[in-house]
């Protein structure tokens, strides 16, 4: 079976040929015909759910001919944690560090999509210097994202090195988190309405330092792995998807921009302070792996002008929670007091704030492509049904279109490519 | 009326039920049997252009008489509008047609549905489970008469029987 | 070095350079300064477990920086992440395949009991199936926090007997004090 045409890679055509020999039977000797020389079979290989590169809990069962993928079977729901059933039990408030532990690379991105569902829901303005800050943040988790997809997706192809290089800047964006909000990871800094916290003068120095040390960083990256033959030759021209394909599917994030289509909510419909950031969406041309890469290797760049931008235009003071007191948090100071504080505070926590009947999706775009959430709602503190748009989940229904013909060190280099996370995929 | 609603109230003045308009999403409530038609139509027809399915979700009522509604949600890349349609499923005939011929990426969606709610869907390549386990006959989790901590599967540890392995 | 605090130090016309000590804390030592963990990251909890292993928090300094793929060569079984009753069984052989002596540590508060996500599939802790020696509680606990029950699993391991019956109770050593 002849595999789709590579750009760089080995060359099978002289294979092909020997295996032709091998099969031909012999006419001037019969008892061959009933005996071939060489048998072969399809091959049922398991792949996971407890594998070192199949980035979480997910089995797949491949059909191979040789080393060449014929179907590939996902089986996924090995960290199905019922969390769109949990939501109906609890206030949307509850519901934020469940959001947290969808993605949990890039954790804070879940939060805004989540906050921005729920204000849309309530009709809600966040004031100017919150969007500010919010938009700072999740373009720094987007670096967080990419960062970890490049370090991982490089060992799992076998360039070790940047994995370390890359986890190196990564844990100095956490040390950040963790002076923000007192978490490195899981953290919930978001609220509706608002943010938490505001930054301090010493995080915006160490995030306009930042700005100056990292985009070398990036090009050291790049060094290590585009001259890198075997990088090449692993990425470029596989896993190929086209547009029509892609749409169709329901693709959306890198993956599809790889493929040419520049969908991105951050232009198409654009919230938080991305309106007022002038930048750039990468889109890459032949849908493979190495378009995919390229396309995050940009958007960190772009994600580091997107930052240096709201950090000269945001507010120097200014409100970071909208006032709406039947619906948003007072400030903590106030809380231990203030009477009527006290007495928000104990409402919003016991009973949660009276959302009006209705349904809303809302969409963001979130690093590994659309994350939306799909809310309805009879009215009260809790959500009807709270339905979660996960990108990761609906990227692991092309996977079987993705890796036909392909072979099986090819399906580890496609998960990641998709970049998806079990968390967000099974829920 | 928005105009995406009235072209598909034109087009198929027998299958639109309801309209609603809030928050700036248009959902229209179409009957079961001509889902499937009108979504062709929303893909295929160059002023609507739905080229991207956005989600297929389902909610439960169970006070009412068609008890789930099935909906999904599409967006169109070049034109730049998004629509809802919805339908109304009642619990003896827990039918629907399935739109992965006109939406590829409706497979792995529909068989959530399927998991959680227990809504068949009609020429469907692939129906069967797909967070929970093949063999979960526990019943359907999201539905609302289905109790959070479930009905003891997950307290039941039948492998440690089985011996080593 | 280490060495030194378990043994005894012969000194006889200067320094030999002998060490006698009993052949059980010989192993133990061995046993707790080569812990092979397996790459068990189920959900968020795997994310600090690699940041663990990567160069800022270097978990190799206590010997447990290799991370092996299959049980067969492992030691110890980091749980790391929310417990799915689907997932249950692949751990439990999992746990089977790993030859003696081995020790899980659960990892997080979704391994150690469920944490916040009671529902109709997550295991309300992973010690309802497999033996457990150090619970690590946090959401995600820091690398630091692992660290910390790296190192209790080690003085554990230490008071372990290794060509005797080991004792019912085994109690934990005095409170380490901090230089």
């Amino acid at each position: 079976m002849k595999g789709p045409a590579r750009k760089h890679g080995t060359d099978m055509a002289h294979l092909e040929d020997q295996r032709e020999t091998i099969y031909k039977v012999d006419p001037e000797h019969p008892a061959t015909e009933t005996l071939p020389v060489l048998r072969s079979e399809e091959l049922l290989l398991n792949m996971g759910p407890q594998h070192p590169a199949t980035h979480g809990v997910l089995k797949v069962i491949l059909d191979l001919e040789g080393e060449r993928i014929t179907k590939s079977t996902v089986v996924m729901g090995f960290l199905h944690r019922g969390v769109e059933k949990l939501a109906e039990y609890g206030t949307y408030h509850q519901f934020i560090p469940h959001t947290d532990r969808l993605d949990y690379v890039c954790a804070m991105y879940n939060n805004f999509a989540y906050c921005r569902a729920v204000e849309k829901l309530m009709n809600i303005t966040v004031p100017e210097r919150a969007e500010y800050l919010r938009t700072i943040v999740a373009e720094v988790q987007r670096i967080i994202g990419h960062l970890f997809w490049l370090g991982t997706q490089a060992l799992d192809i076998g360039a070790m090195t940047v994995f370390f290089y890359t986890f190196r800047d990564r844990e100095i964006l956490l040390d950040w988190f963790d002076e923000l909000c007192g978490a490195r990871l899981t953290t919930s800094w978001y609220r509706i309405g608002g943010v938490e916290r505001d930054f301090t003068d010493s995080l915006e120095d160490k995030i306009r330092r930042f700005l100056e040390y990292f985009p070398p960083k990036i090009d050291e990256y790049v060094v290590f792995l585009e001259k890198n033959r075997i990088w090449l030759a692993r990425t470029v021209g596989v896993a190929v998807i086209s547009a029509e394909d892609a749409l169709s599917f329901g693709l959306s994030g890198p993956t599809l921009r790889g493929s040419g289509v520049d969908y991105d909510l951050r232009k198409y419909e654009s919230y938080g302070a991305y309106p007022k950031c002038e930048f750039s969406v990468p889109v890459g041309r032949n849908g493979d792996t190495y378009d995919r890469y390229w396309i995050r290797i940009e958007e960190m760049r772009e994600s580091i002008k997107i930052i240096r931008q709201c950090m000269e235009q945001m507010p120097k003071e200014g409100p970071i929670m909208a006032d709406v007191p039947s619906v948003t948090f007072p400030p903590k100071h106030r809380v231990f007091t203030n009477l009527e504080s006290m007495i928000q505070q104990f409402k919003l926590f016991s009973q949660g704030f009276d959302a009006p009947a209705g349904e809303i999706y809302c969409g963001t775009e979130a690093h590994k492509g659309e994350l939306g959430f799909y809310i309805v709602s009879t009215g009260g503190g809790k959500p009807y049904r709270l339905k979660i748009r996960s990108p990761s989940f609906i990227h692991m229904g092309a996977f079987d279109h993705m890796a036909k013909g392909y072979m099986i060190a090819d399906a580890v280099t496609i998960f990641g490519s998709y970049d998806i996370v079990m968390g967000e995929c099974d829920r | 009326m928005h105009p995406l609603a009235q072209a598909i109230q034109e087009r198929f003045p027998q299958a639109v039920v309801a309209v609603s308009e809030w928050r700036g999403d248009v959902a229209v409530t179409v009957t079961r049997e001509q889902v499937h038609d009108v979504c062709r139509y929303l893909r295929d027809d160059p002023a609507m252009d739905f080229d991207y399915m956005v989600h297929v979700s389902s909610v439960d009522w169970p006070d009412e008489e068609e008890r789930f509604e099935v909906v999904w949600e599409v967006y169109s890349i070049r034109n730049r509008h998004r629509i809802r349609i919805k339908t109304r499923v009642p619990e003896q005939d827990c039918y629907v047609d399935s739109l992965t011929d006109i939406w590829r990426g409706a497979e792995f969606m529909e068989r959530e549905v399927f998991d959680m709610m227990g809504i068949r869907f009609k020429n469907h390549p692939d129906l069967r489970r797909i967070l929970m386990p093949d063999d979960y006959d526990e019943g359907w989790p999201l539905r609302k008469d289905f109790p959070l901590q479930g009905k003891g599967w997950r307290d039941t540890f039948d492998f440690l029987n089985e011996g080593a392995g | 070095m280490g060495l030194i605090q378990i043994g005894r130090k012969h000194e006889k016309d200067g320094d030999l350079g002998v060490i006698t000590l009993s052949l059980e804390k010989a192993v133990n030592w061995a046993r707790k300064g080569s812990l092979w963990p397996m790459t068990f990251g189920l959900a968020c909890c795997a994310i600090e477990m690699i940041a663990a292993v990567s160069s800022r928090y270097d978990i190799d300094r206590y010997g447990a920086g290799v991370f092996r793929g299959s049980p067969r060569q492992s030691d110890v079984m980091i749980v790391a992440g929310t417990v799915c009753r689907r997932m249950a069984p692949v751990i439990r052989k999992i746990y089977d395949q790993m030859p003696e002596p081995k020790y899980v540590i659960s990892m997080g508060s979704c391994a150690t009991s469920g944490n916040i996500y009671d529902s109709y599939s997550v295991v309300q802790g992973v010690d309802r199936f497999v033996p457990v020696d150090i619970y690590v509680p946090g959401c995600p606990p820091t690398p630091e926090a692992l660290f910390d029950g790296i190192l209790k699993l080690q003085d554990q391991i230490m008071q372990k007997r290794v060509f005797t019956k080991q004792p019912d109770e085994v109690k934990p050593p005095a409170e380490r004090t901090i230089v």
